[in-house]
Order: C-alpha cells, then sequence, then structure tokens
C-alpha cells in the first residue's frame, strides 16, 4: 500500500507499506527523512509527529488515548490534524494516504 | 503439532559463562546462522538471536510472557528470589495499570523539566576532568548518573553506596545459579535491605520522582504496597543501565575516533550517539519470556511452559536488519534496534536514560578535543548486563 510523505520543503517521498504495518514504521524501513521513531512505537515520545492531509483526517481517525499529552511535548507547532504516526495503521481505506511532515521532531 | 518442522538445531554454547562475555560476536553470529530458533542445550531453552524473531517475540506478549519471570527461572514452578516487579514480571492488564504511573513519571513532561539541569551536571563534570588521566568507568559513566538520578527520584544521601551493587544483582538474578548468580546472592541481604526501606514514602524527599510514584496511591491508582514496589523498579533499572548505556558510548568513541570528530562538529549528533552506542553495545544482553501455549516461532515448534531467551545483543548486529552492522555510526538510523526492548514492556525510563547519555555526549562535544584509551579495559561480568568495570582514558 503506498504512503506519501510531504516534507516541510515541500518534498515529496511515496513509499510501500504492508497492511497492518504503522505509518512510522513504514516511514523509518523506508529512511524517510524527518520521522524519527526514537521510542519504536511504544508511545513514549513524540518523534514521529506528522499532520494528515485533510483530505485523509476522517479516514485516520481520532487521536489514541494519551497521543495528546505526547504531542503536546512535540518539537513542532500541533495542528488539528497532528498524529503520532506510530499510531496510524495501515488499511485498506488509508491506500494513498497523504502525510506531511513537520519541520523538526526534536 | 505439525510433525514436518524442520528440527530446532543445538548449541552447546554457555551464554552465561565468562568466556562468551569476553567476546561474544562470533556466538553471536554463529546462533543467528544455526537458524531462527536454537536450542540452548545446556539450559534447556529455546534461543533466537535474529532480528525479526527477537522482535517477534518482544511484541507477542499473549504468547511469550513476562509473569513467568524473565530470566531462566519459571516463577510457575520456584519461588522468585524477591517480590516480582509489577511491571517486568507480569503481562497484561495487571502490568498495563503499573506501567501507567511510571510512565507518566517518566514522561516527556518530566524530561523537558530535568534537562536543563542534566546539561549542566554534565558541563560541570567533564570540565572537571579535562587534561586528567581518568577511569571512564568510575569517574564519568557512572559519576554522572549518581550525581543526578538520585537526587531526582529524592533518595537521602546516606547509603546510596548499596545502589549499584543492589542493581549488579538483580541483573545477575536473570540468569542461571552460577557463581555469578551465587556470588551476588549471598552478599545480597544489607543491599536488598537498604534498597527496601528507601522505596517507602516517608523515607523519599517530597518533591522527587519517588514521591511522585506514591501519590499513584493517594489517587487510588495503585495501592501503597504497589507504590512501593514501583519505585523498587526505578532504583533496580534506572542506574546500572545507564551507567552501561554511558559507559558505551565512552568505549565506542574511543575506538572510532572518526565518530568522535563527526559528534564535535555537530554536537547535536549527541542524543543519536548515545542511542547508537545503545544499539552497538546492549548494555542489557537478554532478557526471557515464558511460552503460554504450544506456539510456533519461525517456522520451529515451541511447547508451552518452554523458556526463550531472547539475544538482543545479536539481534542489534543482524546483517539482516541492520547495512555495517558493526561499525558504530552516529548518524545511523537508530530507530527500532533492540537495547531497550521492544513493545509494551519497552524501557520505561528510556527517555530517563537518552537525556543522562545525551546530556554527557553534549558536554564531551563541546569541551573535549580528543578523547583517548590509554591502558586496556578491563571487562565487568553480569548474566544479564554488558560493561566494563574500568575504562583507563584521557579527556584532551
Amino acid at each position: 500500500m503506498k504512503i506519501t510523505f510531504i516534507a516541510a520543503d515541500g518534498t515529496e517521498t511515496a513509499v510501500d507499506a504492508a497492511e497492518g504495518e504503522s505509518i512510522m514504521r513504514a516511514a523509518v524501513r523506508n529512511d524517510v527523512d524527518g520521522i524519527i521513531g526514537e521510542c519504536g512505537g511504544s508511545m513514549m515520545c513524540a518523534t514521529c509527529h506528522c499532520y494528515v492531509d485533510e483530505a485523509w483526517a476522517d479516514a485516520t481517525g481520532q487521536q489514541e488515548d494519551g497521543e495528546s499529552d505526547l504531542l503536546d511535548c512535540a518539537a513542532s507547532e500541533v495542528r488539528p490534524t497532528s498524529r503520532l504516526s506510530c499510531q496510524i495503521r495501515m488499511s485498506a481505506e488509508l491506500e494513498g494516504v497523504v502525510i506531511h511532515l513537520p519541520e523538526s521532531q526534536l | 503439532m505439525s510433525l514436518d518442522l524442520p528440527p530446532i538445531p543445538p548449541s552447546d554454547l554457555d551464554p552465561f559463562g565468562t568466556a562468551f562475555f569476553d567476546n561474544p560476536y562470533p556466538e553471536h553470529e554463529r546462533l543467528r546462522q544455526a537458524g531462527p530458533v536454537v536450542w540452548i542445550e545446556r539450559y534447556g531453552v529455546y534461543g533466537v538471536a535474529r532480528y525479526d524473531e527477537v522482535h517477534h517475540v518482544l511484541n507477542d506478549w499473549r504468547t511469550f510472557c513476562s509473569s513467568r519471570g524473565v530470566g531462566l527461572q519459571d516463577f510457575s514452578r520456584e519461588k522468585p528470589w524477591r517480590p516480582p516487579s509489577l511491571v517486568l514480571e507480569t503481562d497484561p492488564p495487571e502490568h498495563d495499570r503499573a506501567r501507567k504511573v511510571l510512565a507518566r513519571v517518566l514522561s516527556p513532561v518530566t524530561m523537558r523539566d530535568l534537562r536543563d539541569g542534566f546539561m549542566e551536571a554534565a558541563d560541570r563534570l567533564i570540565r572537571s576532568l579535562v587534561g586528567r588521566e581518568i577511569d571512564g568507568v568510575a569517574d564519568l559513566a557512572q559519576a554522572f548518573p549518581l550525581s543526578v538520578f538520585p537526587d531526582r527520584i529524592g533518595l537521602r544521601h546516606e547509603g546510596r553506596e548499596h545502589l549499584l551493587p543492589y542493581a549488579g544483582l538483580a541483573f545477575n538474578a536473570f540468569g542461571p545459579d552460577n557463581e555469578l548468580r551465587r556470588t551476588a546472592m549471598e552478599r545480597a541481604a544489607p543491599h536488598i535491605a537498604w534498597v527496601n526501606e528507601q522505596c517507602r514514602r516517608e523515607n523519599l524527599s517530597p518533591d522527587g520522582l519517588g514521591a511522585r510514584v506514591h501519590a499513584a496511591a493517594v489517587t487510588g491508582e495503585v495501592t501503597g504496597d504497589e507504590a512501593t514496589l514501583l519505585v523498587r523498579s526505578l532504583l533496580t533499572a534506572g542506574i546500572d543501565t545507564t551507567v552501561n548505556g554511558i559507559g558505551a558510548a565512552l568505549y565506542c568513541l574511543g575506538r572510532f575516533p572518526d565518530q568522535f570528530a563527526a559528534l564535535r562538529a555537530d554536537p547535536s549528533l549527541a542524543r543519536n550517539a548515545f542511542e547508537e552506542a545503545v544499539r552497538f553495545e546492549s548494555p542489557v544482553q537478554t532478557f526471557f519470556r515464558t511460552t503460554t501455549c504450544d506456539a510456533e516461532l519461525g517456522g520451529a515448534a515451541i511447547p508451552e511452559g518452554a523458556k526463550v531467551l531472547m539475544f538482543l545483543a545479536a539481534a542489534n548486529r543482524d546483517p539482516r536488519r541492520w547495512d555495517r552492522p558493526d561499525d558504530y555510526d552516529i548518524t545511523r538510523k537508530t530507530s527500532g534496534h533492540v537495547g531497550f526492548g521492544a513493545g509494551i514492556h519497552m524501557c520505561v525510563g528510556q527517555l530517563l536514560a537518552r537525556l543522562e547519555g545525551e546530556a554527557v555526549l553534549h558536554a564531551l562535544a563541546r569541551h573535549v578535543t580528543r578523547l583517548e584509551i590509554t591502558g586496556d579495559p578491563v571487562r565487568s561480568y553480569n548474566n544479564t548486563l554488558r560493561g566494563l568495570a574500568s575504562l583507563p582514558m584521557r579527556l584532551i
């Protein structure tokens, strides 16, 4: 399944992800700059912060329990579309999802 | 169980022997090459050394549980040496309730409060060491955590010398009944007594992290006795691990001068340089899980009630997962290494560990131009932890 990442400077990177894989893991596995994923997805840090493209906001759903507390500590601005990309898992509805990356994660 | 699964290759390795501790890397490679799962004959346990299988076991807590102990001992058959940890040695849902308390106390918000103080403390320490012949372990890797951690927890000053021996004991206890474990147990009583006493609410300063764990008992999230046991987790896992993590980073930077030069050129790499040292040396080398049912792992059949030994250090250098696994590269994308574990039991103090490591390496990058190893490092033996007893070095 395809994910398109758009960096803060506008650079686009498309990667392949497996069904059920988190967007963070797909980014790290494919060497996408702009997602660190320091805690490996155990919801301890906020270094996989992303902005879900508005057209995809419904499909990705709401923030998980505890996500907003961590986002409060994110290095870049938090917006209504902010999510931790480790908490979004790829499914058929997310085929082709577009994810915007913040300027920094640390 | 199906009969057409391939046989599991046996290994005669003693993964808790000093010969292995001296140089585990050729044996790690042999384990990875032997197959996705091996049979460790000496202890009658299964072993996994490849990244994929280690990652899988860490992430499947339903099949590979922690409540029967994360050492060689099976708590369903033998009495644990101490009351089990409420986070390390439990499964959901009990685990999640306790973990939530520690995760809040050790959250990014806490780190933001601690950050400036840690950076200043590291700065002072490194400046006092520049130009001197030092023991990188005692004077730096131990000195820094000991200068910040007990104070932040809120421990009294008296008796802090028990902290490192207690942690050494706890990590030796995950291993077999060998000389390391027996010697640690023989000397254990005063360390256990001191630690248990310090974990009580009345012995912790009201502004420390320990008191914040006890605050969860006031709201009824946990009982007072549970809060005391959770503080014990902080004291068990919060000090020797960071000592060995910082020691690993010093040892790496001493052996890879080009990487120290890169760090000096860009001190913002300090955090990743520490992370890469945790991958490269894996201060916590191994943990066990126990199967809750007949299971299949990497194409092998494993019966219920079996112990599975995860070689975290071998997974962290598995060439199937990492490019140039034996190079220490401070610009590497380290996410996904299992030096802090993975899944629901992944180190709850990882942010504190990273903050300590980052503070030390950032100060080194700013104040030291050369970091030289001036004598033979001496290894410290422990059934679980990898680290040095001493590291003669000069900071220039």
